[in-house]
């Protein structure tokens, strides 16, 4: 049954499961995952341009093992002296 | 004949874990294996009732372990399967008055003249869970396609993986296809994507279940029973058979996706 027509259960389930999990086997939390994206953007921000809008910073898992993965598209050189 | 021993845990209580046991021990021995289950929930114990042996009680582990009884006064003849015997577990101590090493010690009293040792872990993942691991050479997970009963079953499997077991199997009990089929129900390719460890049985939602423990017979006695049909294919695998998942068929795709997730390890 949908809640309120919302819809169905299941996927919801999933998702939270993923979050619940990964925060579980890495004993970390949501707040300190936001934290660490933001310190290591801090860094690569102080090197290069990056599309900030862009940015994909997300715990994944395969299996029984996850890892942290970043996708940071950089600014190119050519566009930053265009604009 | 050097028995393998099984353990079931599952982290959350309620999943299941002493109907598998009584199930899967039942099959097993139906089709001709020497098995004794061992109920490792100690002031809790229940699986004496899910076989129906409630009455036939004189003497439990802890009567083992304190030296009251010899192993074979405390094995419990099953009503109807020659092969099968149970261990009772205490009702009156805790779990303290068992210890790892006891368990290993029984285990191996019981290895040279069994098939198969079977140990119903009561819930939790302190001392009586430490037990009931301490002996096994296979552990088989048994959870729920319900969020926290999943939840627990990931931190039983992180233990066991800290504890260097060999790599334990899944059991998706009470699996609802039609609640799967209206989404609303995490479906067992969920459950293994999440889990991420090999898958040894599905057991459908059935309410020959329940009626089956009201009387004290398993439901793998009934011919006709589709939970009883699931645990029987699962005591195929334990003996090493290719059995195909029940329904999976069915939801298109999932079955070369559960062929894959058995031959990852």
């Amino acid at each position: 049954m949908g809640w309120f027509g919302h819809r169905r259960s299941g996927p919801r389930a999933k998702e939270r499961l993923q979050l619940v999990l990964i925060h579980d086997r890495t004993d970390l939390t949501a707040q300190e995952l936001s934290a660490l994206k933001d310190e290591i953007l801090e860094v690569i921000a102080r090197h290069v341009e990056f599309e900030s809008d862009a940015v994909q910073i997300a715990v994944e898992h395969d299996g029984r093992s996850q890892r942290l993965v970043a996708d940071i598209p950089l600014r190119s050189v050519t566009r930053r002296r265009a604009a | 004949m050097t028995a393998q021993v099984i353990t079931l845990s599952s982290g959350k209580g309620g999943v299941g874990k002493t109907t598998a046991v009584a199930n899967i021990a039942v099959a097993l021995a139906a089709d001709g294996a020497k098995v004794v289950c061992i109920d490792g929930d100690i002031g809790l114990r229940n699986l004496d009732v899910v076989l129906g042996l409630e009455n036939r009680i004189v003497y439990d582990i802890v009567d083992v372990i304190e030296g009251r009884c010899k192993l074979r006064q405390a094995m419990i003849r099953d009503k109807h399967l020659a092969g099968l015997h149970l261990i009772p577990a205490a009702q009156t101590r805790d779990k303290t008055a068992v210890s790892p090493s006891d368990m290993v010690r029984i285990c191996n009293e019981l290895r040279p003249e069994h098939d198969y040792i079977l140990i119903d872990s009561p819930a939790g993942i302190e001392r009586g869970f430490r037990n009931a691991i301490a002996a096994a050479d296979r552990v088989f997970v048994v959870t729920n396609p319900e969020v926290s009963a999943v939840r627990d079953a990931d931190r039983v499997i992180g233990i066991l993986e800290a504890e260097e077991k060999r790599g334990p199997a899944l059991i998706i009990n009470r699996l609802n296809a039609a609640l799967v089929r209206q989404n609303d129900m995490l479906s067992a390719e969920d459950v293994l994507d999440l889990l991420g460890i090999p898958l040894i049985g599905i057991v459908p939602e059935d309410q020959t279940v329940i009626v089956s423990s009201n009387h004290g017979t398993p439901v793998a006695q009934d011919p006709r029973s589709r939970a009883g049909q699931a645990f029987r294919n699962i005591a195929k695998r334990v003996r090493g058979e290719e059995v195909p998942f029940m329904g999976a068929d069915k939801q298109g795709g999932l079955w070369d996706r559960l062929q894959k997730m058995r031959g990852r390890r």
